[in-house]
């Protein structure tokens, strides 16, 4: 199913998306491969990939924590398509989340062309921005990747209307000005970032990211955007548990609290 | 050769330079380019960092004829001795013209990333002296190897944070300063340490210690009548070079050679220079040159100076190898230790042990030059700072830290 499906058909439902993010290859290949999968069966309706990068200016300590874990246990850039396949493979859609300097070390159009044929529908560049991206968004319009970029409460409005013209399939807002990592509250700044989206393009889906880290959170972002992504609470799960049965099992846990969150919006 | 236009607009140095970085650094970094450029052409401020290079700062730094270094090395070696501005290094220049800017643009807080701890230091007299809240990140294993300069920070009334991600060092210290700058971009100016980074900074810093080569051309031509043949810098992220190099690309005559860290030398793989020993990629919020893997991830630097062990560069200099406008070449450890010896034991001066690069470098171009002109060649050599912080590193490096024979009174004779 393409991303554009997805949002389509959980706007029919009148809840929001919820997107849920694990490094690749964290703490193994393949017990990465089992998180997403047990992920997107606990509720998670797009598994957002994050390609492991020794330098993730985005993200927060957990996230920091599992690549590094990811990349001490030897992950390549390969690992990650791989992983990619094995979880599309099983009818979950697939986003990957990466930095730039990787796709550009293993060349851009090869790499659209193998993101493509691995089966991910889309990529989020957080520290790519359209100003720099003609290559990709050359190599992703050749090879139908869905492209993401962000928008940020210190986005201007030009500068929101010149990136969600970029994007195809969903914007990523983020919520507030900071990095990755689960918060104690929802940001007040994400619905007014969410609003001028909207007024820049009142068709494309925006997905709000940076700080949802439970059910009630999840409901209450789902209120007013059409996406919820959530990353660090869900590698928390894995991260601080005492063995890989305990972390699956948990991971399904704040999975289902999360669906159940974006199933009842709260406004 | 347009050098000096450069970069374009977008902070392009050809295909290097420009913003990788989130979409919320954006705002900040236009409204730093909007800053900037408004300051560079505003004589009030133009004169009030010109006030405080000369009269604070001790600038312009002498351009010194060092004829018995010279007499050894082959060469006519004028060495630009940055290491007698405040603080002992270059680096003085740049903090003072950002932290004027971060006044001007009404941000009470600046945060800074440091390796050793010479731009903490630098970043953190610049505020005392302006007034500013200073947060100094730097890596743990760095605030270990350099307590003294953590030390110095906390007197000048910075916050010293340590940094336990990934390596440790300075790149981790740069990553964390630009999560904090997500995150505070409202208040905070990120007094960023080298000419590197995302545009336009690489831009900023250049012109801020471009005086180092105005200066250096002007005196060299006072104290010669001509212009040098080569002018040399040793090179970690850059500063100090492009500082330099800048006034001098436009005169075709005049070679420049950047010098980076050769480590144990490039082809072990245990070095720091990236434009020589790495490939071009994306770090720290510009294309340029890094040390990378097959995969683009970062592969740590090593350097007996910590001033240049960093695994990127500014990308003007990416840009000025690319068009061999300026030629890099790596200086080993070793080569580099060599080079302040002699530099303590022909001139009396302890160079930082960065400089020392250039000094290496310099040594190995003279007869090269020489056969190339039919004459003794007239060589620049920026001494970008003073050895104090190296004492302990060059110390052990010789073996000179062996304890003392304690002399018992009554037992001389």
């Amino acid at each position: 199913m393409s991303i554009a499906d997805v949002f389509a058909k959980a706007k029919a439902e009148n809840r929001s998306v919820l997107i849920g993010c694990m490094p690749a290859g964290f703490p193994t290949v393949e017990d990465s491969i089992a998180s997403m999968i047990a992920m997107h069966e606990a509720g998670c309706d797009v598994i957002e990939v994050e390609l492991p990068y020794s330098d993730p200016v985005m993200d927060g300590p957990v996230i920091q924590k599992a690549s590094d874990i990811a990349l001490a246990a030897g992950v390549r850039t390969r690992d990650t398509l791989k992983i990619i396949e094995a979880v599309a493979r099983t009818g979950a859609p697939v986003v990957l989340m990466t930095y730039w300097n990787p796709i550009e070390k293993y060349g851009v159009n090869a790499f659209a062309r193998d993101l493509a044929a691995a089966g991910a529908t889309g990529m989020i560049t957080p520290d790519l921005i359209p100003d720099e991206a003609a290559e990709w968004i050359a190599a992703s319009d050749e090879h139908r990747i869905d492209r993401t970029f962000l928008v940020s409460p210190s986005s201007t409005d030009e500068r929101i209307a010149m990136t969600v013209a970029q994007c195809r399939g969903f914007v990523y807002a983020t919520a507030l000005m900071g990095v990755t990592g689960a918060r104690t509250s929802v940001s007040s700044q994400a619905p007014e970032l969410v609003d001028r989206v909207r007024h820049a393009d009142p068709h494309m889906p925006v997905g709000v990211g940076l700080g949802v880290g439970n059910g009630a959170q999840a409901a209450e972002v789902a209120g007013f955007a059409d996406g919820v992504i959530v990353g660090s609470a869900l590698i928390r799960s894995v991260l601080e548990a005492p063995d890989r049965a305990t972390g699956l099992s948990r991971l399904r846990t704040l999975s289902a609290e999360l669906a159940e969150g974006v199933r009842n919006p709260r406004n | 050769m347009s050098a000096p236009s450069l970069p374009d607009l977008a902070g392009h140095f050809g295909r290097y330079g420009g913003r990788f970085v989130p979409e919320a650094l954006v705002r900040a970094l236009d409204e730093l380019d909007a800053a900037y450029r408004s300051a560079k052409t505003d004589p009030v401020f133009q004169a009030e960092f010109e006030s405080l290079l000369v009269n604070y700062a001790g600038v312009p730094s002498l351009l010194y004829r060092a004829e018995r270094l010279s007499a050894a090395v082959g060469a006519e070696i004028l060495l630009k001795r940055e290491d007698l501005n405040h603080t002992g290094a270059h680096k003085v220049r740049n903090v003072l013209g950002q932290a004027l800017l971060a006044k001007r643009m009404g941000k009470p807080r600046v945060i800074a990333e440091t390796g050793a701890g010479q731009h903490g230091v630098a970043s953190a007299t610049a505020a005392a002296l302006l007034d500013l809240e200073c947060v100094v990140y730097m890596g743990e294993t760095d605030t270990e190897r350099q307590a003294l300069n953590v030390a110095r920070m906390r007197m000048l009334g910075a916050t010293v944070i340590p940094v336990t991600n990934g390596s440790r060092t300075l790149k981790d210290a740069l990553n964390e300063a630009l999560r904090d700058w997500v995150a505070s971009v409202d208040s905070t100016h990120y007094l960023l340490g080298t000419a590197a980074g995302p545009h336009p900074f690489p831009e900023i810093v250049r012109d801020f210690v471009g005086g180092i080569g105005i200066e250096a051309r002007a005196q060299c031509f006072e104290l010669t009548g001509r212009l040098p043949d080569a002018v040399a810098a040793c090179v970690g992220g850059g500063s100090n070079a492009i500082g330099i190099f800048h006034a001098f690309v436009p005169d075709e005559s005049v070679e420049l050679y950047g010098f980076e860290a050769g480590g144990d030398g490039v082809e072990t793989g245990r070095h720091a220079a990236s434009i020589t020993g790495g490939s071009s990629g994306v770090l720290h919020g510009a294309r340029t040159y890094v040390l990378q893997d097959d995969d683009g991830q970062t592969v740590e630097s090593h350097s007996i100076s910590a001033g240049l062990d960093y695994p990127g560069v500014g990308p003007e200099h990416a840009w000025l190898h690319d068009t061999g406008r300026a030629t890099y070449e790596p200086v080993t450890d070793a080569e580099a230790m060599a080079a302040f010896h002699l530099l303590c034991r022909t001139e009396g001066i302890i160079p930082a042990i960065e400089s020392a690069h250039a000094l290496a470098g310099a040594a190995r171009i003279a007869p090269r030059l020489r056969a190339e002109l039919g004459r003794t060649p007239t060589i620049v050599v920026n001494l970008s700072g003073r050895g104090d912080k190296d004492v302990h590193t060059a110390g052990a490096y010789f073996g000179i830290l062996d304890p003392v024979e304690t002399i018992v009174p009554g037992e001389q004779e």
